[in-house]
């Protein structure tokens, strides 16, 4: 068996410098930092760390960059960052603030080829490419899933499937998917929309949207094929740490790092 | 104890960020300076030298040789410590078969193979291309930069690519789908495919060793 570690990644939501959504560690003196949210995450054995930046304003940008230079000058596991990717210029903003990875969501969207150029300029081990997927069938109908842009209240018409051999084929080095069903409701992962997903590209899938229990990252890899699994609000009100988690996951025969 | 004089080039020639690798030796050897460089005259003044790399191979031999660092880099390892990381490691070899083959400096004896399509497991399991992620690294000799990181340690990869090499440089290996070199040694040279500057703890004892080796053995 391959020793390779199915990776556990935290997720900051981050607005114009602080962690929103609320995060709640009691021995963190500045709730709302990043940086000492990553740092907890990083000491508590994260594997990854993403950064979405929800931020509007111009000047928050700048805000932005700022903190993914703190957060890579003290936390030394992989950084991706995503949220209001446009261009090339943004990319290679983020990457010498010190991102490892930059997550391009609408952007790819709106031009595919942009994917493209991203790849070739930064190379594909840097450049994820991030889906919103809501399912389209009905019940009896064999699932099928669209990509959707907005928050999931705007549908593309672009079938999810479809889609990520197509980004894969541009030189995405990496998939973040999200369910728009599942997101925020803590019913797990969409397991179905996951495999098909997972089975229909060469590049690492992670999984993210839904989860509520650590069962629950365990089916995203056993049954949903993912290779990482994302999850925010778990972590973020303490109801497990990571080394829970992955404790959890190692009793139930998944590869993680201990 | 690091002189407070050390310096340590980070050799620059426009691929990627280096910047993960200049703040990771920062923070280990919070004394030394450590310099970024697209000057490979930079190379000479400095006590020991990083080579990372990140990206395609065709693109970074085109810039490793326009900016001169081919000729800087093999008559530093002739005088200091050098740590190759990544597609640093791969742009040392003979030859890799990424871009259609493209050659490559050829100071280690040894070759770049993609990992193949159809990677799979010993049971048949499908294996995902990019190898990304934490893998497990088996020290096959003692070395100084293996100091106080045990035995298959797990690091941070990611990569399409990976060096055959000969068994005398190998001083440890990795499994995914082969078995490949996760790190080379040869004289004054320290070469690694994982990434330590994102390998967290063992990442960051592995940089410091390499701030303290001597070079040689």
């Amino acid at each position: 068996m391959s020793a390779l570690a199915k990776r556990i990644i935290p997720c900051l939501d981050v607005d114009g410098g602080r962690v929103v959504k609320g995060v709640q560690f009691l021995d963190i003196r500045d709730a709302g930092d990043p940086v000492e949210v990553a740092k907890r995450y990083n000491e508590e054995g994260a594997d990854e760390i993403t950064f979405l930046d929800i931020t509007a304003t111009h000047e928050g940008r700048d805000t932005t960059l700022h903190t993914v230079e703190r957060m890579a000058a003290e936390v030394f596991i992989p950084l991706t960052v995503g949220g209001g990717v446009k261009t090339l210029a943004d990319i290679k903003a983020l990457l010498r603030a010190g991102a490892d990875k930059v997550a391009i969501n609408s952007a790819a969207v709106h031009s595919p080829e942009f994917v493209r150029e991203a790849a070739e300029k930064f190379g594909s081990q840097c450049i994820v490419v991030a889906i919103d997927a809501k399912r389209v069938s009905k019940d009896e109908e064999t699932p099928r899933w669209e990509i959707f842009t907005h928050g999931g209240r705007k549908s593309t018409g672009i079938d999810a499937v479809q889609w990520v051999r197509q980004m894969a084929a541009l030189g995405a080095g990496e998939i973040l998917l999200t369910s728009m069903d599942r997101d925020g409701t803590k019913n797990g992962f969409d397991l179905a929309l996951t495999r098909a997903i997972s089975d229909a590209v060469s590049v690492p899938v992670i999984a993210s949207g839904g989860v509520g229990n650590l069962q629950h990252l365990v089916d995203g890899v056993l049954e949903g094929g993912a290779d990482a699994v994302l999850a925010a609000s778990i972590f973020h009100f303490q109801e497990y740490s990571i080394s829970d988690a992955k404790q959890y996951m190692a009793e139930r025969g998944v590869e993680v790092r201990q | 104890m690091t002189d407070f004089r050390d310096r340590i080039a980070v050799i620059d020639y426009g691929m990627g960020n280096l910047h993960s690798a200049a703040k990771a030796l920062e923070h280990v050897a919070p004394d030394a300076r450590v310099i970024i460089t697209d000057d490979p005259k930079e190379l000479e003044r400095a006590d020991r030298v990083v080579f990372p790399g990140v990206g395609a191979i065709r693109d970074c031999m085109a810039e490793i040789r326009r900016a001169g660092f081919d000729v800087a880099v093999a008559k530093a390892i002739k005088e200091k410590p050098v740590l190759a990381i990544c597609v640093g490691m791969q742009a040392l070899m003979a030859s890799s078969d990424e871009n259609d083959g493209v050659d490559c400096l050829d100071i280690l004896p040894g070759q770049v193979e993609y990992f193949g399509d159809d990677l799979v497991e010993r049971d048949g399991t499908r294996l995902k291309v990019p190898h990304m992620g934490w893998n497990k690294v088996h020290q096959t000799v003692d070395h100084p930069m293996w100091q106080d990181i045990p035995q298959d340690t797990r690091f941070y990869f990611v990569h399409s690519y990976c060096v055959s090499a000969a068994d005398d440089i190998v001083v440890g290996t990795c499994e995914y789908g082969r078995t490949f070199a996760a790190a080379l040694h040869r004289d004054n040279l320290f070469a690694v495919q994982f990434h330590p500057e994102k390998s967290h703890t063992a990442g960051l004892q592995l940089l410091k060793n390499f701030v303290n080796w001597k070079g040689g053995n």
